[in-house]
């Protein structure tokens, strides 16, 4: 559904994604890994519109998106849970949840969905009218991953979500990821703990200094000599 | 639901209109006097420009100290159209084409400089009042450095009122709908307000625009109340005024910054006769003030009318429980 072609991206004089390409099938997670700087965070900015790359396309679903605005790309269905949570900690966990849905205007149906998100994260409802910089680390992420939900995206891009937290909690992530990606959601997700990514994703992508260097299944790079000696301390 | 809003709005109602009356009461028998009166009508103003300020400011997060530049707009042009047409139309239409003369600037302003942030903004901002101000001694038609005199007074306490509460009421409102929602979003954070779909540069660029629409209406009342401008009341220091008042009140509490315009107004007043000693106890209060309450008076709180159901609640189970008692002393006896 979703195909990168040749993404050139630049701050300022600084070459961060050196011509990348890959793809995104329907129902699939696919999981960018590798160190800090390698241009994970800056990929998902470039494909959900928030960083304008120099040259190179992006398609969703064989539709050129690369000069549209990250709203219409929003609306198109893609969403992005940025890096670091960036949650609105002044507002509550509700009207955080309910600008998730702003491009919305179906009511019913973003009623039916903030029921689906409680659902699934039953500390969200709990906490509903409490103020989100107050959560915990955990609840923001949850809080985070939850709004991105709220735009009902047929693509959901994940940005480190088990950053800072707590290993019981990074497990219980991953299982909600994998959890979302079976009701239906295609996942791409950037991870720097790569063993835990590469055992949920059905594809992997290695990214060092901007380039793609291997691709496989999860399985079959969890396996490579290299990836164990760069990434899974093996 | 719908009947706690209708009740509510008759409350609000009825709290305006009693305001209105009890003011124009004391004015006309004279208890508020014509001294007092100039203190009323810069109250007035400041809580126009606080408000307008704290929508920029406090609610969408983008620091601005060009209000004093949108304020001169307004007042300028205002002055110059009753001049040549002394009449209550001419008014009307010089608050007007104060207001959107204001608005255009700030559109024009806007645009380019919103893509900056924090300092940067300020600074840019700063520099345009200043330009403005510039423009201002440089014309004719305004008068240069000498300014205007003698320009008619149409603004008594019912238009100050009319435009005050109609101010507070658009800014309000607008914070209330889904673009005041996505205006804090900006604040909270701009990279996810933009991730959810906001179209950041618009609201910046609308909160910025309605700010200066506000700030022209303030001039123009300006203007027409104290009839004498010259280019030096809207310097920096009155830019910083206002942004004393907003961050006092609480950034982000529209009766944060309605509390914050009466109450330095009041304090201003009161320490006149103190002359030269004036400046430093009204610096001291700020520095107190902050000290104790660096959120501001109201952090980002609003106050509603509830809060004197409340109080009144408390006072009638008060007087029952008071009842009660007497009337089981009076049993005892």
């Amino acid at each position: 559904m979703l195909e990168i072609k040749n993404i050139d991206v630049h701050y300022g004089v600084i070459h961060v994604l050196k011509g990348i390409s890959f793809t995104v099938n329907d129902g699939e997670i696919v999981t960018l890994i590798g160190a800090n700087g390698a241009g994970k965070t800056t990929t998902l900015r470039t494909i959900s519109g928030l960083k304008k790359p120099t040259s190179g396309t992006i398609l969703l679903d064989g539709e050129d998106i690369t000069q549209v605005s990250p709203r219409e790309r929003v609306k198109r269905g893609i969403s992005h849970a940025p890096e670091g949570r960036r949650i609105f900690p002044d507002m509550t966990v509700l009207e955080n949840l309910e600008l998730g849905a702003y491009l919305r205007k179906d009511k019913e149906e973003i009623a039916k969905d903030l029921k689906k998100v409680y659902e699934r994260f039953p500390i969200l409802y709990d906490r509903k009218k409490q103020l989100a910089g107050t959560l915990s680390g955990g609840e923001q992420q949850m809080l985070a991953i939850g709004r991105a939900l709220m735009s009902r995206p047929r693509i959901l891009f994940l940005d480190e979500p088990s950053m800072g937290l707590a290993p019981f909690l990074v497990q219980e992530i991953f299982n909600i990821i994998k959890d979302i990606n079976t009701t239906g959601t295609t996942i791409l997700l950037v991870e720097q703990n790569a063993s835990m990514a590469l055992q949920i994703a059905h594809r992997a992508y290695v990214l060092e200094t901007g380039s793609i260097v291997l691709s496989g299944t999860g399985a079959e790079l969890m396996q490579s000599d290299e990836i164990k000696k760069a990434y899974l301390g093996g | 639901m719908k009947k706690i809003f209708e009740t509510q709005a008759v409350r609000k109602l009825v709290f305006l209109a009693l305001t209105f009356v009890i003011i124009q009461l004391l004015i006309s028998t004279n208890i508020i006097d014509a001294y007092l009166q100039n203190t009323l009508a810069a109250i007035c103003i400041n809580i126009i420009l606080a408000v307008s300020l704290n929508l920029i400011t406090g609610f969408t997060g983008q620091f601005s100290l060009g209000h004093a530049g949108f304020m001169s707009i307004g007042a300028y042009t205002c002055a110059i159209i009753t001049l040549r047409m002394p009449t209550m139309l001419g008014f009307f239409l010089g608050v007007f084409a104060g207001a959107v003369l204001a608005a255009l600037i700030g559109f024009v302003v806007g645009l380019p400089t919103l893509r900056l942030r924090g300092d940067y903004l300020a600074i840019a901002t700063l520099g345009m009042a200043e330009i403005i101000r510039i423009v201002f001694i440089n014309l004719k038609i305004t008068n240069g450095a000498a300014g205007l005199q003698g320009i008619p007074r149409f603004v008594n306490w019912t238009w100050l009122f009319i435009f005050t509460v109609g101010t507070v009421l658009l800014i309000s409102n607008f914070l209330k709908s889904s673009h005041g929602r996505a205006c804090i979003a900006i604040r909270e954070d701009e990279i996810a307000a933009d991730a959810m779909g906001i179209n950041t540069t618009k609201y910046k660029v609308t909160a910025f625009v309605i700010g200066a629409f506000c700030a022209g209406i303030a001039g123009a009342l300006y203007a027409s109340y104290f009839y004498f401008l010259k280019p030096n009341i809207f310097d920096f220091l009155k830019s910083v005024n206002v942004l004393v008042i907003v961050v006092l009140g609480g950034l982000g509490s529209i009766s944060g910054s309605i509390f914050a315009a009466i109450l330095l107004e009041i304090i201003s007043t009161f320490l006149q006769s103190l002359s030269e000693l004036r400046m430093v106890m009204y610096a001291l209060l700020l520095i107190i003030i902050m000290i104790f309450r660096p959120q501001g008076l109201m952090g980002s709180k609003e106050v509603t009318l509830s809060v004197f159901n409340k109080l009144g609640g408390n006072f009638r189970s008060g007087m029952s429980k008071l009842e009660q008692r007497l009337k089981s002393k009076k049993g005892r006896v």
